[in-house]
């Protein structure tokens, strides 16, 4: 079989993970944050009624895939993307590319993928990861949120490809069929930042945005009494995961946008982007505060209304710096 | 947060063997990836909802020792799937699974239904009728 040298890197998320790991391959260097940033990947949203095991579903990124299409269609990378119909017309076709010396990205579940932390091996089957060879008959991975390379048998590879659930893969693959001779971030840059500023302030629904959080504190106040102790702890502990689990960076993915208007700042010569990275860090710091606090409060299990209070209230803080923050943003001459 | 606040709480989920990657700003205010083992509020969250998973597939078990539920919405818990998840895999509809968790109705289940959720649980067919 064909080797393909590829350099992994890892990185905290898996969507931009893989964005910067399969475009540097073909010399295109964007940083995680700068793909993040790029696809406008920041946002906040809480759905009460889309249950995860019966518990409410809360999410500081925009939904997955969309951060890849965003980046894409910025960048001017013309992708390939296919689905497939049966595990083993997935097969074929990944064996066909890679033995080119192509690279693919293939959408999974994490539940079904061996080398994963067992601890972290729920039903999610929006996990991004690269296929960049065969090792005899298993498949090299370069999955953007280990720290090293690893291999994985085809049958736990057709598996995780072909999870059944919502999001459905359906072996999902993608690969770069033309990238642009030379880019200028500038423009993908600005485009991104705009995006982000409307997500957060200007969608007319409740649940998303800087109104989204302020939904979610209201309802989290009233947690213990509504939905009992037991149920309260449950809710609130997947808030916190949502958070503060892997591919997150920290605080909800605030760090990693942070990260990025302070390489922004650089790119467009605007200084004015790095005091705002310096801003959202701050508020990075108030969600990690509160998660602090949530922890406690789970750990304890003694839910009582004045804690679940403070903690809305925490939150209500958190959106009312965002909401400043982001209205600055989107008065920044870009 | 800075590199030097990132969170090192290790803890006995993943033994040590997996890092995740923060972002944090170094001395100089500059932004840097930084690894971290775990941080305690993660851990408590995850910790939780762990538990959850096992007392809800102990609660299964032991409705199925007393004869209340078949092995499939044992092995339905076992495997973290709901409803939804499980129909779709072995191609039924919500109700009628639902139904299949009924021990008399489990019991009288083709062979090529088991064999369904055999695969679905990745078990042999002995084991999705004897449970452990």
């Amino acid at each position: 079989m064909s080797e393909i040298s590829f350099s992994h890197v890892q990185t905290a998320h898996c969507e931009s993970g893989v964005i910067s790991n399969l475009f540097r391959h073909y010399g295109l260097s964007i940083s995680e944050p700068m793909a993040f940033g790029i696809g406008a990947g920041i946002f906040f949203g809480h759905l009460p009624f889309v249950k995860v095991n019966g518990v409410p579903g809360t999410t500081y990124r925009i939904w997955p895939g969309a951060i890849f299409q965003r980046v894409c269609e910025r960048l001017g990378v013309k992708m390939q993307s296919q689905k497939f119909s049966s595990p083993e017309k997935a097969q074929q076709e990944l064996d066909r590319v890679i033995a080119q010396g192509i690279p693919v990205g293939v959408l999974s579940s994490v539940y079904y993928l061996p080398y994963f932390p067992p601890s972290y091996r729920f039903h999610f089957n929006a996990h991004n990861l690269v296929i960049y060879g065969k090792n005899g008959e298993n498949y090299r991975v370069s999955d953007p949120i280990m720290d090293t390379v690893t291999e994985i048998d085809p049958a736990s590879l057709s598996e995780a490809r072909f999870a059944k659930g919502f999001p459905e893969p359906k072996g999902k693959m993608y690969y770069p069929v033309t990238m642009p001779a030379d880019i200028s971030l500038q423009k993908p840059i600005k485009q991104g930042i705009e995006q982000a500023c409307h997500y957060m302030l200007k969608i007319p629904v409740p649940m998303f945005g800087v109104k989204g959080m302020r939904f979610l504190a209201k309802r989290l106040k009233h947690y213990p009494e509504k939905v009992g102790d037991r149920r309260a702890t449950l809710y609130l502990g997947n808030v916190i995961r949502m958070q503060e689990e892997i591919g997150t960076g920290g605080a909800g993915f605030r760090f990693m946008y942070a990260a990025f208007l302070q390489e922004a700042a650089g790119v467009l010569q605007q200084p004015e982007l790095s005091k705002l990275s310096l801003e959202l860090t701050g508020i990075g710091d108030l969600w990690r505060n509160f998660a602090f606090h949530a922890g406690r409060v789970c750990k304890s299990r003694a839910a009582d209304n004045i804690s679940y209070n403070e903690l809305g209230d925490m939150l209500i803080q958190c959106a009312a710096a965002e909401e400043v923050f982001f209205k600055k943003l989107s008065k920044v001459q870009l | 947060m800075k590199q030097n606040e990132v969170p090192q709480d290790g803890n006995n989920l993943h033994d040590g063997t997996f890092k995740q990657l923060f972002y944090a700003v170094d001395d100089a205010g500059k932004y840097t990836p930084v690894s971290s083992v775990g941080w305690e509020p993660e851990n408590v969250a995850m910790e939780q909802a762990w538990e959850e998973v096992h007392a809800r597939v102990e609660k299964a078990r032991q409705r199925v020792l007393a004869g209340e539920l078949s092995p499939v919405g044992y092995y339905m818990e076992k495997n973290l799937m709901d409803l939804t998840l499980l129909a779709s895999y072995v191609g039924k509809f919500q109700w009628q699974v639902k139904r299949h968790m009924n021990p008399r109705v489990f019991n009288r289940l083709s062979d090529n239904m088991l064999h369904k959720y055999a695969a679905a649980f990745k078990i042999t067919i002995q084991d999705l009728k004897h449970i452990k």
